[in-house]
């Protein structure tokens, strides 16, 4: 099993980011929450997914292509293979509007140039007409953004969103990003394995490590206090010019095999800390502070 | 010096006419100048297309400059005759970027390894056994990798093997370019302790190349920052990053922590350079002057050299 009993609950306007290594399951989350899974061979064997109480897993798949992109919007890694390549931006913003709001026909180019504008693309006239390959990985990325918010949706849902970006690049999608979330009060669910971009910009943080959520809280404790042996591990392997000279830690050996599952806890053979309690039975996610999860039966004492 | 170079410039064709002329360059180096010393690293950081890979490859020789020169310990590289060249080629090698792409999958370890010491008749056939399979515990691998492909390695061993092959000409300069940007945060700990400890132990120097500060910063004794195939600011590491003096090391610095950065816009293409300092079309301090005088990387306190005239009063 690839995804293992998680449980996420994302408020109103608040953005939880989502962090792992890759193949953690972190974007299997999100596409399972989109209904994405490629089906056979993924398919959602149990659980819920509750949006504004209604249980998703009900849904048939016309609910779905309506809820997907008006009430909830979808930024991905590759903003080139995101985009249709061939359809010219300002259409492919059109498009979502015609289908999910009630602008009038009239009013929909306006409202084009509106979100352009609203997304940091000057000249809004000029980049609509533009094919995806005529922009650059940023701008392509700003469009993205206009599509996902031209639903009025309530979640966003962002997988590596600039992770294709050059840094300053990054930086800057980002800024824009969280400024959509005051202005429209979205909810975001945000997914990176970058753990400096999450401290700066999430509201509540959870770690994911096989498949599982092994620690979740605010940023600040998360980071300065953290409880979960493989959060510390990420963050003390963490390179800073402060640590200069000195070895970085790094987590002896790999994230274990999703279809081969052990008894146990499953981060057992990489953990600095292991008894032979956490070899037979899982641990489950405590509340070891107020807002503060973590699932360990030995968690850091700091 | 161990490497010293010159004031290169690299020019590419980019697009060319209908009888194959070329119609547009790209200006991918222009003229930087460095010098490594034996056992030191060096960083080099910048963002995608501002030269770094072009940069390494000039210095190993991959590349030609179209202007400047490269010095290996005091020769001139593209001046000195074929055998010299094949006979110090080992000396300077390079580490590539993706480790999945960079090894030929239908060789061994065992043949990726020999190749250096075949091409320079290194070692006896007994010896290269017992040799290479020291090399594999040196990086942190097993002797029984020797017969595997490289398919059957995780990112972070291909890598391992990727340096285990630089250093079978017992190098004394390797060109890192991007080692560690593909691997997760974890594994890129565990190569970098691996490159630490090569160049403390054996006193190998480094030409570092990576878009990530945190890591040049981490591994380097000194820092050049390139923009748009130009070096802005050059320095000690703790000059550089403590007391950034270019507005772009600043934003790159800013980049790197997570925070909000005070630039706009994309770096513009090195086809179509802006004239002035090819940074002021994003600077938040630029000034008529930036537009109008290409800025010269300068010293302004002992080794700290930077590429802006308000490097002062920022
Ligand atoms: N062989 C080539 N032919 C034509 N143009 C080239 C060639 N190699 C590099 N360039 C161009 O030179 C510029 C510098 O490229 P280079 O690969 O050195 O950048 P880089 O800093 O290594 O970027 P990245 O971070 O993406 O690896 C780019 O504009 C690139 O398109
Ligand atoms: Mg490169």
């Amino acid at each position: 099993m690839v995804l293992r009993g998680v449980n996420l609950a994302i408020h109103e306007g608040e953005c939880l980011a989502l962090v792992g290594e890759s193949g953690c399951g972190k974007s299997m989350t999100a596409l399972s929450i989109l209904n994405l899974l490629p089906s056979p061979p993924m398919e959602i064997r149990s659980g819920k997914i509750l949006f504004k109480k209604q249980n998703l897993k009900d849904l048939t798949e016309t609910d779905w292509r309506k809820l997907r992109g008006k009430e909830i919007g979808i930024i991905f890694q590759e903003p080139f293979t995101s985009l249709n390549p061939v359809i010219r931006v300002g259409e492919q913003i059109e498009e979502v509007l015609r289908i999910h709001s009630n602008i009038p026909v009239g009013e929909i180019r306006t409202s084009v140039y509106r979100l352009l504008t609203d997304v940091g693309l000057s000249d809004p006239e000029r980049i609509s007409e533009q094919y995806p390959h005529q922009l650059s990985g940023g701008m392509c990325q700003r469009v993205m953004i206009a599509i996902a918010i031209a639903g009025n949706p309530s979640l966003l849902i962002a997988d590596e969103p600039t992770t294709a970006l050059d840094v300053t690049v990054q930086a800057q999608i980002l800024d824009l990003l969280f400024q959509m979330k005051e202005k429209f009060r979205l909810s975001v669910l945000f997914i990176t394995h970058d753990l400096r971009v999450v401290r700066n910009h999430a509201d509540r943080v959870a770690i994911l490590y096989a498949g599982q959520v092994v620690e979740e809280g605010p940023p600040e404790k998360l980071f300065d206090h953290p409880q979960h042996p493989y959060t510390e591990g990420l963050l003390e392997s963490l390179p800073e010019f402060s640590h200069k000279g000195r070895p970085l830690y790094s987590i002896p050996g790999a994230v274990p095999s999703p279809f081969a599952p052990k008894k146990g806890c499953a981060f057992a053979e990489r953990c600095p800390k292991v008894e032979n309690k956490c070899r037979q039975l899982e641990p489950d996610l405590n509340e070891k502070n107020k807002g503060h999860w973590v699932r360990c039966y030995y968690p850091s004492e700091k | 010096m161990l490497l010293s170079v010159r004031k290169i410039s690299k020019t590419f064709p980019v697009s060319r006419g209908l009888l194959g002329n070329p119609t547009s360059f790209v200006r991918a180096l222009e003229e930087v100048s460095f010098d490594v010393e034996q056992g030191r690293i060096t960083g080099v950081v910048g963002e995608s297309g501002c030269g770094k890979s072009t940069l390494g490859r000039c210095v190993v020789g991959l590349h030609e400059p179209s202007e400047g020169s490269v010095w290996w310990g005091g020769e001139d590289l593209f001046k000195m005759d074929v055998r010299k060249r094949r006979a110090l080629q080992r000396r300077f090698q390079m580490v590539f970027q993706n480790p999945f792409a960079s090894l030929n999958p239908r060789q061994k370890v065992r043949e990726i390894l020999f190749e250096t010491l075949e091409v320079h008749g290194l070692l006896g056939a007994n010896e290269r056994i017992s040799f290479t399979k020291d090399l594999l515990e040196k990086v942190g691998l097993q002797t029984g990798d020797l017969e595997k492909y490289p398919h059957e390695f995780s990112g972070g061993q291909r890598q391992r093997i990727g340096v285990a092959r630089a250093l079978v000409g017992q190098p004394e300069l390797i060109v890192l370019d991007e080692p560690v940007s593909s691997l997760d945060v974890s594994v890129q700990a565990s190569i970098l302790n691996l490159l630490a400890g090569l160049n403390r132990v054996q006193k190998i120097s480094y030409l570092f190349i990576s878009h990530d500060l945190k890591v040049v910063g981490y591994l380097s004794e000194r820092v050049m920052v390139m923009y748009l195939g130009r070096i802005v600011e050059e320095g000690l590491t703790a000059q550089v990053l403590q007391n950034p003096r270019h507005p772009y090391t600043k934003v790159l610095l800013a980049a790197s922590d997570g925070k909000s950065v005070p630039v706009k816009g994309e770096p513009p293409s090195p086809v179509n350079k802006p004239p002035g300092c090819s940074f002021h079309t994003r600077c938040p301090y630029a000034e008529k002057r930036c537009f109008e005088e290409t800025q010269e990387l300068a010293v302004v306190d002992q080794s700290l050299k930077v590429a802006c005239w308000k490097w002062d009063h920022l």
